[in-house]
């Protein structure tokens, strides 16, 4: 395997197993949202990465070039970042709540206290 | 105007959604939202009926011809769907005025209704739209406003259920996001039709096959197809009722519609089920799903929990369903999306009146309730009726046909199990007739009045549809059959 060419793939996954790892194996609840955040940023690079084209240019009618890259992956993260920021934001928002009424965002803790009642 | 039929029953929620956040008055708001929902519901009837009468409608958007543009396209498969999405909302919105008062406090009340609309034009542009990432964006449109509204629940396992649900639902539409992309990296294609006659071509290649893997974890882990299932039970329990009527009756068959979708219309039907072993997969895990939420189910005090149950469960039929792998099996599938649709429509709206009145959903606190809430309980034993599959009730027609399917097949075991699944069913139904009916009142149920009509008014609604369709199967069996032959037509 090219494993140069391929670069940014293994990026891609090395991400995508950190992020998902620190989703499952963390009990902060803020430290899952990193880990979340990790995990969608990871399939971001993959789409940007499948839309370039080595030695091509971007894609503007230019005399004599030729070559271009594929524009529409990247049009598709920016919807994707967005909702990523979304999810994120939402996310911390309960954060902030349970924080206030469990007072605790660790998830064994909160587990406990609602066994307790 | 007629034209754009294909759009509007997605634009009009989600522009009436801004248009309430200005108006800000509660009374105001619910009524600009019933408005837009049953404009919705009036475009899907009208959608269905063109559908039937001329065959499968293709919107362009902005006149973008389809492979490169986005494109609507309404088919028999989507268009009853559509129907049963905006329906039950309308029916479940008509109830939520009363029902939040007790469950919501008043300055979230137009929030409220706001985060329904958003859910509900997720929901609707999921089925309508004939564009493999417009999914996804759809999909988290529905999923967002569905974990804010489950936030809005009374307890504050509510916030607990409802990060969880986040955590589970980001993770499914993050896998379902690699699929899309690792198939728009081997063909170039967004659109659906235009995936499909693509992928053949490269469907021998591994990075197709990772596509699908990734693509159908993820729409199972929306779906809560157990072991995936996890989130559900606290998410639908401790949300307020009428919100657990709403998600309950849609979402989860909005989730298996995207897997019927892709797995039928996209990656066909070869690749699915010779290329890999999903049938076998399928059928395990929907089984297990049905024993083990069923039983589960059997042990839950909290009413809402043990309906959340069952609906897991439930969505294990679906997928036998599925697994069956034939003509008859995935016409059953479709007419249990709608059936199950119908009667957690009703089981939930019911238990809405029992939490309106009793201010909460256990079961150790309903003795003899019945006899104070005489309709609402009614209404309650004959969605049980309908969830276990008695004949007369919609909930036989699709266990007869998927018990059909199986036996097409001459799987003997497998029919049987799906029959004992029922069985299982009836025990958990049981014990609430049992504390309701039998048991004599005690001081806190003894006080308790019948539900408000606003409440008791819709869920008899669609009581009466459940008991319609169950007799009179022509409209619902007819529709899901051609949609399920020109789905194997097609092939």
């Amino acid at each position: 395997m090219n494993f140069v060419g391929l670069f940014n793939y293994w990026i891609v996954m090395v991400l995508m197993m950190i992020g998902f790892y620190i989703v499952i194996a963390q009990g902060n609840l803020v430290k899952k949202l990193v880990g979340l955040t990790l995990f969608q940023t990871s399939v971001f690079i993959m789409y940007i990465t499948m839309g370039k084209i080595e030695g091509a240019t971007a894609p503007i009618l230019v005399e004599g070039e030729a070559l271009y890259s594929n524009p529409l992956p990247h049009v598709l993260i920016l919807t994707a970042i967005v909702v990523g920021i979304a999810t994120t934001a939402l996310g911390l928002a309960l954060v902030v709540r349970i924080k206030e009424s469990y007072d605790s965002i660790e998830e064994d803790e909160i587990n406990r206290k609602d066994q307790e009642c | 105007m007629l034209a754009h039929l294909p759009v509007l029953h997605v634009i009009i929620p989600m522009m009436a959604a801004p248009a309430c956040l200005i108006l800000r008055r509660r009374d105001l708001v619910w009524f600009v939202a019933l408005a837009a929902t049953l404009m919705s519901f009036a475009v899907s009837i009208g959608l269905l009926l063109q559908v039937l009468e001329s065959g499968p409608i293709s919107y362009e958007f902005g006149g973008w011809e389809a492979p490169w543009g986005i494109e609507y396209r309404i088919d028999l498969l989507n268009a009853p769907l559509l129907l049963l999405v905006s329906g039950i909302s309308a029916v479940a919105l008509f109830a939520a005025r009363k029902s939040i008062e007790a469950e919501i406090p008043k300055d979230r009340h137009a929030l409220f209704y706001i985060a329904w609309l958003l859910c509900m034009a997720g929901l609707l542009g999921i089925l309508a739209t004939g564009d493999a990432f417009n999914v996804f964006v759809f999909l988290e449109i529905s999923s967002l406003s569905a974990y804010t509204l489950i936030a809005l629940g009374k307890n504050r396992k509510a916030l607990w259920a409802s990060y969880q649900y986040l955590i589970a639902g980001t993770i499914g539409a993050t896998f379902i996001l690699i699929g899309i992309g690792l198939m728009y990296m081997m063909t170039g294609t967004l659109n659906m039709a235009d995936l499909s006659e693509r992928l053949p071509e490269v469907s021998s290649s591994r990075t197709v096959f990772t596509a699908f893997a990734f693509f159908i974890v993820g729409v199972c882990l929306k779906l809560a197809l157990f072991p995936l299932h996890v989130w559900l039970p606290n998410a639908y329990a401790y949300a307020p009722s009428v919100v657990t009527a709403f998600l309950a009756a849609t979402a989860t068959k909005v989730a298996v519609y995207i897997l019927i979708r892709f797995k039928y219309g996209i990656f066909g039907f070869d690749f699915a089920f010779s290329s890999l072993p999903l049938q076998s997969i399928f059928l395990t895990l929907g089984l297990a799903g049905i024993f083990v939420a069923s039983i589960a189910a059997i042990f839950q005090d909290n009413l809402k929990k043990l309906l959340a149950y069952s609906s897991v469960a439930q969505i294990g039929y679906l997928i036998v369903g599925l697994g069956l792998a034939n003509e008859t099996g995935l016409m059953a599938t479709l007419l249990h999306m709608l059936n199950h649709g119908l009667m957690k429509g009703a089981l939930f709206l019911a238990l809405a009146a029992i939490v309106y009145r009793l201010g909460e959903a256990k079961l150790s606190e309903m003795h003899g309730l019945a006899s104070r809430m005489p309709w609402t309980m009614a209404a309650f034993l004959i969605g049980g009726l309908s969830l276990i599959g008695v004949p007369l009730t919609v909930g036989f027609v699709s266990k007869w046909y998927l018990v059909t399917a199986a036996l097409e097949h001459d799987w003997w075991p497998v029919a049987g199990l799906i029959l004992l699944g029922s069985v299982v069913s009836v025990i958990y139904v049981w014990k609430v007739v049992e504390v309701v009916y039998f048991k004599a009142a005690n001081e806190r149920t003894a006080e308790v009045r019948e539900a408000p009509l606003s409440i008791l008014a819709p869920t008899w609604v669609l009581v009466a549809a459940n008991l319609y369709f169950g007799i009179n199967t022509e409209l619902t069996v007819g529709i899901t059959r051609m949609a399920a032959v020109s789905i194997f037509g097609g092939l």
